[in-house]
């Protein structure tokens, strides 16, 4: 049962037919992983946080860097050298101190991300590098776990869900990681500042109807959105037969890291 | 002269009637052509299909690629 201040705060939501109180009480059950806290996962983190999904879990192992402010809004110039997982959670209970925030300080590998995502609902990928990327889309894929992917470069973004089974993943589309520096990184090839903001929303926007159980997600889509031009276009995509995870005859049966495709992104120092 | 829609808008080669997937690449002056997806008409194709792949007139090519931003 939704309190007073629950009903007054969620009020906007609670009005929505496609919502209620029933679909609201649905976002405080349901439960989110946020996997980066950088520039998808400042606007996922801060959306989610107030629309009040009860269960938020964020993980990152890196610290703010003061270069990171220009895009990542969940950090603050103050919060320069704070681990971003913890200034995060500080921005997070700030708007709405009833939730509960899971703190991960650490790199997702094949040896930690079962255990990492195992007991949440929804998984989004807010990360930077072609590594965790493929192995959040093998995890989720071997576990059954719905996610959305987010990838964003210069002024282009793309996204898609993966509902594992049903829907094509990112293998099904890219079945194996660019080798190591092939693809400019934002680090190198910059990115606009409200180019994650963009791509995240959308991303927070899938976990909450996930969570509420209505509309369409956007499976076998790939959206891809232009800055630039100011162009959004829809790639219908399908689930492969010969996809490595999801195909018929799967070549990947449990995770592994694929060491060729990290450091990708500006992950020297990691 | 073959007309087609590459990623969703009109585009035209001229002076063949179908190019492989290669030969659309460098036509198109696709970047990073070695890390490119390719859809077309609807279906992703595998790299070893590549060569032997035609395009024709009327049909309709997505070239997907690789975002790995995101975080930091």
């Amino acid at each position: 049962m939704l309190s007073e201040e629950q009903i007054a705060r969620y009020s906007r939501h609670i009005i929505l037919k496609e919502v209620g109180g029933k679909g609201q009480q649905k976002l405080f059950d349901g439960r989110v992983m946020i996997i980066g806290a950088g520039g998808l996962g400042s606007p996922i983190a801060l959306y989610l946080a107030a629309a009040g999904v009860g269960t938020i879990g964020i993980a990152d192992a890196d610290v703010v860097d003061l270069s990171n402010l220009q895009r990542q809004v969940i950090h603050q110039t103050k919060d320069v050298g704070v681990a971003k997982v913890l200034s995060a959670k500080e921005k997070m209970q700030a708007i709405n101190p009833e939730l509960k925030v899971n703190t991960y300080r650490e790199w997702i590998s094949s040896a930690n991300i079962g255990e990492i995502i195992k007991d949440y609902d929804f998984v989004i990928d807010g990360t930077d590098n072609f590594a965790a990327k493929f192995l959040i889309n093998d995890a989720c894929v071997l576990a059954g776990k719905p996610y959305s992917h987010g990838g964003i470069l210069q002024f282009d973004g793309q996204t898609f869900t993966i509902e594992p089974g049903e829907s094509a993943c990112y293998r099904c589309i890219f079945p194996t990681p660019p080798p190591k520096d092939a693809i400019p990184t934002c680090s190198v090839a910059g990115v606009i500042g409200v180019l994650p903001g963009v791509i995240g929303t959308i991303q927070a926007t899938e976990a909450i109807k996930f969570l509420l159980g209505k509309g369409e997600l956007l499976t076998n889509r790939l959206l891809t959105y232009n800055a630039l031009r100011m162009r959004f276009r829809e790639v219908p995509v399908k689930k492969s037969a010969k996809c490595p995870i999801c195909g018929e005859n799967p070549t990947i049966t449990e995770l592994k890291d694929e060491l060729d495709a990290l450091n990708v992104c500006d992950l020297d120092d990691r | 002269m073959m007309n087609l829609t590459v990623n969703g808008k009109k585009a035209a080669i001229d002076g063949k009637d179908a190019v492989n997937i290669p030969a659309l690449l460098t036509e198109l002056k696709v970047e990073q052509p070695d890390y490119v997806t390719v859809e077309l008409n609807g279906d992703i194709l595998e790299r070893e299909n590549f060569e032997t792949t035609l395009v024709k007139d009327g049909d309709s090519v997505e070239f997907l690629y690789f975002m790995g931003g995101g975080g930091r």
